[in-house]
């Protein structure tokens, strides 16, 4: 079994039309640290990127017999990946060390990230990284209303970048607040004002040794900004985030038989969860990270941020209550006592 | 991994945690695979026995899903054991469900 923090990391880079993802693209690339990055794109746009590593994949989606419309793979990428490895194992191009991927503005970007953590082969070569969401301060807060591929662009992010804040009143603010109310767990960054840092965007992530510490803290300090821990929501998309605590240690096993049975009964609706497990008999906590009915493999973390040892888990949900969710797990945990 | 779709091949399924090793390095006793195994389809058999299933091992690496009847399905991990379930009873198994959940805590 390949150990999975030495794995090439992909990196999705998405957002609804005209948001400027190639922008963001464009700019990143310019960045020595990125330098040996590979990047695949769906669409050509207005925006030209001046890269040595660029392919081209049609979208073309192949659904699993089951119908589960989060876990199809694309066989577009399916083959455009399975060709970059190969010519890199030939040396027919330089051994990039990282894949971004920038989708088409209506995409979803589920079944790419199934496409990667499922697919027989990329499995064994690839991983997931984050899941960077480019929303535009003009039009964003309206698409995000309005358009479920732009919902779900956001509800699955682990990092937001917004676009033409200097083009409005507020200077983003609106368009902040939409996306915190979906996703309050993932950082936001204001491409205009904030100094563009690759490795907050792309490299810190849960499977990076350096770089998971950093991603735990950006969760939790979401949503301290937010309201400590999510609120309820009426928007008409009814999607919106919320971080439980639990005090006492979980049960891995119990934990197991609950999340799966959750995923696979309401997995749809369950757009995103991560978070750090006390797992009984485990003294490091265990990071756990899924994407609707994919769960990648769990991580560790050496020790507890602030030596506060609760577990914390963030759900990103659509129509769903929390207090169900919590009463059920503790249900389910109580079994192992 | 989702197994909904039935791709095979890959790594062991993420809930057991001898899948990986790394996340669990820092256990304080062993927990050997068998053992894990076994509570597992303890600690299932609790939550299938609402449905009237009954969750065994076999030979290890799979296991054996069966209804009062008789009626039974092999298979390979966690996640394929509800799918199966919803399958063999022809009803939904819903974590969320008040009934499961009283009859959880009733036992």
């Amino acid at each position: 079994m390949t150990a999975y923090d030495t794995l090439i990391p992909i990196n999705i880079v998405t957002g609804f039309l005209g948001s400027g993802k190639t922008t963001l693209l464009a700019r990143l690339l310019r960045s020595p640290a990125l330098r040996d990055t590979a990047v695949l794109i769906n669409e050509f746009g207005e925006v030209g990127l001046d890269h040595h590593l660029i392919e081209h994949a049609e979208e073309s989606v192949l659904l699993m017999d089951s119908g589960c419309l989060c876990c199809a793979i694309r066989g577009d990428l399916q083959g455009a990946l399975r060709s970059l490895f190969s010519q890199r194992t030939r040396g027919e191009i330089p051994p990039f060390r990282r894949v971004a991927i920038e989708t088409s503005g209506l995409a979803d970007p589920t079944p790419i990230a199934y496409t990667i953590l499922a697919e027989p082969v990329l499995q064994h070569h690839f991983r997931l990284g984050n899941v960077v969401t480019v929303i535009d301060a003009v039009n964003g807060a309206a698409q995000l209303e309005r358009h479920p591929e732009s919902v779900k662009q956001a509800a699955i992010a682990d990092r937001f970048v917004l676009t033409k804040t200097a083009m409005v009143d507020d200077g983003g603010r609106v368009v902040r607040a939409a996306v915190r109310e979906i996703n309050a767990a993932a950082p936001v960054f204001d491409i205009d004002a904030d100094p563009l840092n690759p490795d907050a965007l792309l490299t810190d992530d849960l499977y990076a040794t350096g770089g998971k510490r950093r991603e735990v803290a950006g969760w939790l300090d979401g949503f301290a900004a937010a309201s400590g821990d999510g609120h309820d929501h009426d928007h008409s998309h009814g999607v919106g985030s919320f971080c439980l605590r639990f005090d006492g240690p979980m049960d891995w096993t119990a934990f197991g038989l609950w999340m799966s049975m959750l995923l696979n009964r309401h997995g749809e609706r369950v757009l995103r969860v991560k978070g750090m497990v006390n797992v009984a008999g485990v003294a490091d906590p265990v990071l756990i990270n899924g994407v609707q009915h994919i769960v990648h493999p769990p991580t560790h973390m050496t020790g507890w941020p602030d030596g506060d040892r609760r577990s914390r888990i963030v759900f990103i949900v659509q129509d769903m209550d929390r207090a169900e969710i919590e009463s059920s797990l503790n249900a389910f945990n109580a079994l192992a006592a | 991994m989702c197994s909904l779709c039935g791709v095979l091949g890959g790594r062991g399924h993420w809930t057991e945690s001898s899948s990986s090793p790394e996340a669990f390095a820092s256990r304080r006793e062993e927990v050997t695979r068998r053992r894990e195994r076994q509570e597992r389809i303890r600690l299932a058999n609790r939550i299938l026995g609402h449905y009237g299933l009954k969750l065994t091992d076999f030979s290890g690496g799979s296991y054996v899903l069966s209804t009062h009847t008789g009626r039974s399905k092999i298979v390979d991990n966690i996640t394929e054991v509800w799918i199966a379930a919803e399958d063999l009873t022809g009803r939904g198994c819903d974590p969320l469900d008040p009934a499961l959940l009283a009859g959880l805590a009733a036992r």
